[in-house]
């Protein structure tokens, strides 16, 4: 129960100032660039004027440095006592919203008090990392307990499921950003690796859906020669045989082997059969290995392979009977299988080209033309980058880029010198969170990830974002500031 | 809790490296399309900028007095934005343009169908009806705050205080495909000059375009300038243009070649500047302007009597007799003849059995008396005299070529550079055209007699005609003739003010103008004699024509000493060079030299202004309706 980290222990009961730094001058940035962002070269407004985007903003800014300093003379305990008491106000909120809110833009996710529109969706981070990081915290918590398992489950999905249902698929994408505190806390890496091998598989067999190899599509057969090497890494790495994983690599390359010659005899081979059969003979010696050398570290990878297959299987029905067209195109576009400059890709386009019209240095403040000219869509909120790329070229948004990048891994580093499990993961939390919003919005605006309507932290324009970061951010700041010291 | 000691503690490098790995990618992503990709940039200006074309005033024209002859008025055009429209008393509108209710339906069609109209926006100016004159427009811009979305356009269009000269002004319309492809300065819808002065001297009186960046937006609306105009241009208005052509002596000539075709062309020998160029039938160059230059275009392109064709460049006639000074001027300065050589004429071409004919006058004679009689024989000896020397040539193939070179410096040939368009070259045959002709070398001159009478193969324009007049009138020198005397701001190009030498001694010069002198006070073209005022020198010259009567031909120049201006006449089937051209070009020199003519000819003036002379040859193949 010592604390063995570095020395640079902060005096005790001190905010961290570097991160205060930060959040101050990202902050800063995002007013300036929603008001370069919003410019209206037609009635130029002042940066303070009270009637535009960034005069707006900056009453955000204010209540927000408000809210940061309340946050911070409000007791630890206070949050660790109420976490789930928030959580249960929060869920009846997000229900609450999803019966009153009207449709703006297809979204039912606004609650409108008077003058004021919030996003409760928002503010729900916060409440979940709390409620996440209370459980952790209990004494005896184990997580790979099932019972542990599920509840943990039910606080992440409960709030997904409602936030879907308001249509907004990106927040309810964010929340599961939360995987990554659980990692943290002793969830197995093979989750995460089966995570990723599904988006993997998805994207390989979306990608590549169109074009018939025989008894699969092309996109089936790629994933299927994937599932027999992740197989063979999973031996290596868990039974940790390399002869048996170079034996199980070998004949299932011998199968695809033995078909190429007979192909030459001008024999037309059936290669999504093949791969069938290389798949259905790499599950039959996993099942003989079990057998034989009752391992039962061969039953899961035999469950892994025939799980994958069934989800690449399944992936294309829900591809293209479950979800809607605009969600299919939307994904069809960031994979590339589309080219819809005016439509879905439209907005990408034309962010790309924002961005890379930028050059090296930008076209310098308030001189970019695509922003300002409403060719990118949502040029403050979700597509604010585009502006810093634009007016501030590959050094600034790079820098912009690499600062935010520092940032987050200042957070993971808060986080893992808390004394607590409970700021801990509450710090894991805040960190996920941030690095999800980033990662998918810069993504985004340059072109590699799908297009989600979430905002870029601290930049976008909006008061509930801004809120909502600055809630999760300060909470961890006064946990972290209170936090045990010897 | 000490959790830096659990292997869970370690997950963090992993979490960190994955971060890594992520935005690293994120930042060649960015490098890639920041700096590997220049395309975007591209795409961001056409995307964003509005360049919007500042048109200069097209150069004004003026005749050689000051006259302004071509000058540019303000047309309008009505734009529509489709957006803005509300509230639309459409049948206000239509009264208020005089257009009724279907008018208004076919052009709103017109103007929203993509394949007419391939930039059609419903958020900006659109052309919805052309060319408003000033009264229409004051109607609708009073009105205008009735119609929101309706703006006007102001272009302008050429305007013309004269009703002649059609053909060497020329006209301006749309730039066409051809021109848009060789010359990045047009761009669609742009007018360009397409014959006359306008097409020749289009880069002196297109001015440069000026051009205006606006930013507009995602709809293409205009949002403001880009940097406050600090990158615009403004345009720079044509140069203004002064011509040699006098304007009143110009319509005198068109009045005098009514009813008839053929060419007027006067030359001012000092300078090569262009007095006047008639070419019958002319049009009125109002008749290309505005709304009715498709219907009036075609009319003129199916008149029988081809309107569009700039007879006195373009046309190309046998020279005739008036062909025979430069036959002297060979035979002199070649040493085949000398002011004393004499050769017998009866009544035709001795050697030949009296081909080609000749009329009654002394004989034998010497060249200034072969000029004034204009006797045919004396020059086919003189020819053949010349093409048989073999101790001066190898061959009569190479004779003839030094006779050709002769001519083509005396202006024949080639075309002369005229600074009009099409001007033709007419015709001079070089010995391998005749080798290829007669399918041998071995020709000579009686073969090709007829060409040392302006007859045969030699085709001239009255251009080259006119310019041998000048030719002679300087002794032996002439400038490129030109149609501009004065660019505004810019010396005219060196060929005009450069002597071009014809290779002739003045001493031969001078005994072919006696011949001329004779002519006009004693011999073919006493028609043209107005002493005591002006000695004038000429040449009639008759060219015999397969599709009907000959062509009568002048050409001359006055005064005989100090000559003034040279002339070339050409009356389509107007038979011998007396009987037209002749008038045409004593009635063309008292304008030039008295400013009106004189009462005593003016029975002279109304004969010929009333002398219906319009070639057969152009409407007999008409169908018969006409």
């Amino acid at each position: 129960m010592t604390y063995q980290g570095s020395n640079e222990i902060p005096e005790k009961g001190k905010v961290d100032k570097l991160t205060v730094i930060f959040y101050l001058f990202f902050v800063l940035l995002g007013w300036i660039n929603i008001y370069a962002a919003s410019f209206d070269l037609e009635n130029a407004t002042g940066l303070f004027d009270l009637s535009s985007r960034a005069g707006m903003q900056l009453i955000w800014i204010g209540t927000s440095f408000l809210l940061a300093f309340a946050l911070l003379k409000i007791d630890t305990g206070f949050y660790e006592t109420y976490a789930f008491l928030f959580y249960l106000a929060g869920i009846l909120l997000l229900a609450v919203t999803l019966l009153v809110a009207r449709d703006i833009n297809g979204s039912h996710s606004w609650l409108i008090v008077g003058p004021v529109r919030l996003q409760p969706a928002e503010f729900m981070k916060f409440i979940i990392a709390l409620a996440l990081a209370r459980v952790f915290n209990s004494y005896t918590f184990r997580l790979m307990e099932q019972k542990n398992l599920w509840l943990v489950a039910g606080i992440i999905l409960l709030p997904v499921i409602l936030v879907i249902a308001q249509s907004e698929t990106g927040t309810a994408l964010v929340y599961l950003s939360f995987i990554l505190a659980l990692y943290r806390e002793g969830l197995p890496g093979g989750f995460l690796f089966m995570g990723i091998a599904a988006i993997i598989y998805f994207i390989l067999g979306i990608r590549f859906s169109d074009e018939q190899m025989g008894a699969l599509s092309k996109g089936e057969f790629i994933t299927v020669i994937l599932i027999i090497i992740f197989s063979a890494a999973m031996i290596w790495n868990y039974v940790k045989r390399i002869g048996t994983t170079v034996i199980f690599l070998l004949s299932a390359a011998a199968i695809f082997l033995l078909a190429f010659p007979v192909s030459l005899f001008s024999v037309k081979i059936d290669w999504g059969m093949v791969a069938i059969v290389a798949l259905l003979f790499a599950a039959l010696y996993l099942l003989f290995h079990f057998i034989r050398y009752r391992i039962r570290t061969y039953l899961y990878i035999f469950l892994f392979l025939a799980g994958s297959f069934a989800f690449i299987e399944s992936a294309e029905y829900v591809f293209y009977d479950v979800l809607q067209p605009h969600q299919q195109m939307r994904i069809k576009v960031t994979l590339g299988m589309e080219q819809d400059l005016s439509g879905v890709g439209y907005h990408v386009g034309q962010s790309k080209i924002a961005i890379g019209s930028g050059g090296l240095k930008g076209k310098g403040f308030l001189n970019g033309t695509q922003t300002k000219l409403k060719y990118v869509p949502e040029q403050d909120t979700d597509f604010i980058f585009c502006t810093i790329g634009e007016e501030h070229g590959f050094i600034g948004s790079t820098a912009v880029l690499l600062l935010m990048t520092i940032f987050a891994l200042r957070l993971f580093r808060l986080a893992e010198r808390q004394t607590t499990v409970f700021g801990r993961t509450y710090g894991y939390g805040v960190a996920s969170v941030f690095l999800f919003h980033m990662i998918v919005n810069i993504g985004m605006v340059i072109g590699i990830t799908p297009v989600i309507g979430i905002p870029l932290p601290f930049f976008s324009y909006g008061g509930s974002s801004l809120w909502g970061f600055t809630i999760l951010l300060f909470i961890f700041l006064r946990i972290d500031k209170s936090r045990r010291r010897n | 809790m000490n959790n830096n000691a659990t292997p869970l503690a370690k997950r963090r490098y992993i979490i960190a490296a994955v971060v890594v790995m992520i935005v690293s990618a994120y930042v060649v992503q960015l490098f890639n399309l920041q700096l590997m990709s220049p395309q975007y940039r591209d795409y961001a200006d056409s995307n964003a900028f509005l360049r919007r074309t500042l048109y200069p005033a097209r150069g004004a024209i003026y005749d050689r007095n000051g006259k302004l002859l071509v000058y540019n008025r303000p047309t309008y055009d009505v734009m529509m934005v489709v957006k803005e429209m509300k509230q639309f008393d459409t049948l206000d509108f239509c009264r208020t343009l005089n257009i009724d209710i279907s008018r208004f339906y076919t052009l709103d069609t017109d103007m929203r169908d993509r394949r007419k109209n391939p930039g059609y926006s419903s958020y900006t100016q659109q052309l919805f009806m052309s060319q408003l004159n000033v009264e229409e427009y004051g109607l609708l811009q009073e009105k205008l705050y009735k119609f929101p979305g309706i703006y006007i356009q102001s272009r302008t269009e050429r305007q013309y205080n004269y009703p002649g000269m059609g053909l060497i002004l020329g006209y301006v319309a749309e730039v066409d495909q051809n021109k848009i492809a060789s010359d990045p300065y047009y761009v669609r819808k742009d007018y360009v000059g397409k014959s006359g002065i306008e097409l020749s001297h289009e880069e002196d009186l297109r001015g440069e375009k000026g051009v205006e960046i606006l930013l507009r937006d995602a709809h293409g609306r205009v949002q403001g300038r880009y940097e406050e105009g600090m990158h615009d241009k403004a345009p720079v208005s044509g140069k203004d243009l002064t011509l040699g052509i006098d304007i009143e002596l110009q319509a005198y000539g068109e009045r005098l070649m009514h009813n008839k075709v053929g060419s007027i062309v006067m030359i001012d020998p000092k300078t090569g500047e262009v007095l006047c160029m008639v070419s019958a039938p002319t049009y009125d160059p109002v008749l290309l302007t505005g709304k009715s230059f498709g219907n009036n275009y075609l009319q003129l392109e199916n008149n029988p009597f081809k309107p569009l064709i700039n007879r006195a460049v373009a046309g190309t006639y046998p020279p005739g007799s008036t062909f025979k000074p430069t036959q002297g001027l060979i035979f002199l300065q070649e040493g085949i003849i000398t002011p004393e050589t004499h050769y017998s004429c009866y009544g035709g071409y001795p050697p030949l059995g009296g081909r080609p004919g000749c009329h009654a006058h002394a004989s034998p004679l010497a060249i200034r008396y072969a000029l004034a009689t204009s006797c045919n024989s004396f020059f086919c000896y003189g020819f053949s005299g010349m093409l048989s020397n073999r101790s001066k040539y190898a061959t009569p193939g190479a004779a003839f070529d030094v006779w050709r070179d002769y001519m083509v410096n005396m202006g024949f040939g080639y075309p002369l550079g005229v600074d009009l368009p099409s001007e033709k070259r007419g015709f001079i045959p070089n010995s391998k055209f005749y080798t290829n002709m007669f399918k041998t070398e071995r020709w000579n001159a009686h073969n090709i007699i007829s060409i040392a009478i302006g007859q045969g193969e030699i085709l001239a324009t009255p251009l080259q005609i006119a310019n041998l007049g000048a030719m002679i009138a300087n002794r032996g020198y002439f400038y490129t003739p030109h149609v501009v005397k004065e660019r505004e701001d810019e010396a005219l190009e060196k060929s005009y003010t450069t002597r071009r030498e014809s290779g002739i001694n003045r001493a031969h010069l001078d005994i072919i103008v006696e011949g001329m002198a004779d002519a006009v006070t004693k011999g073919t073209c006493r028609g043209i004699n107005l002493e005591p005022f002006i000695q004038a020198c000429g040449k009639t010259g008759t060219s015999e024509n397969p599709h009907g009567d000959d062509h009568s031909l002048f050409m001359g120049f006055a005064p005989k000493d100090d000559p003034q201006v040279a002339i070339a006449v050409v009356v389509e089937n107007g038979r011998s060079g007396a009987t037209n051209a002749v008038p045409v070009a004593r009635l063309m020199m008292q304008k030039f030299f008295m400013g009106e003519i004189p009462e005593s000819d003016q029975w002279l003036e109304a004969t010929i202004i009333n002398r219906d002379i319009r070639p057969y040859a152009y409407t007999r193949n008409l169908p018969a309706s006409r």
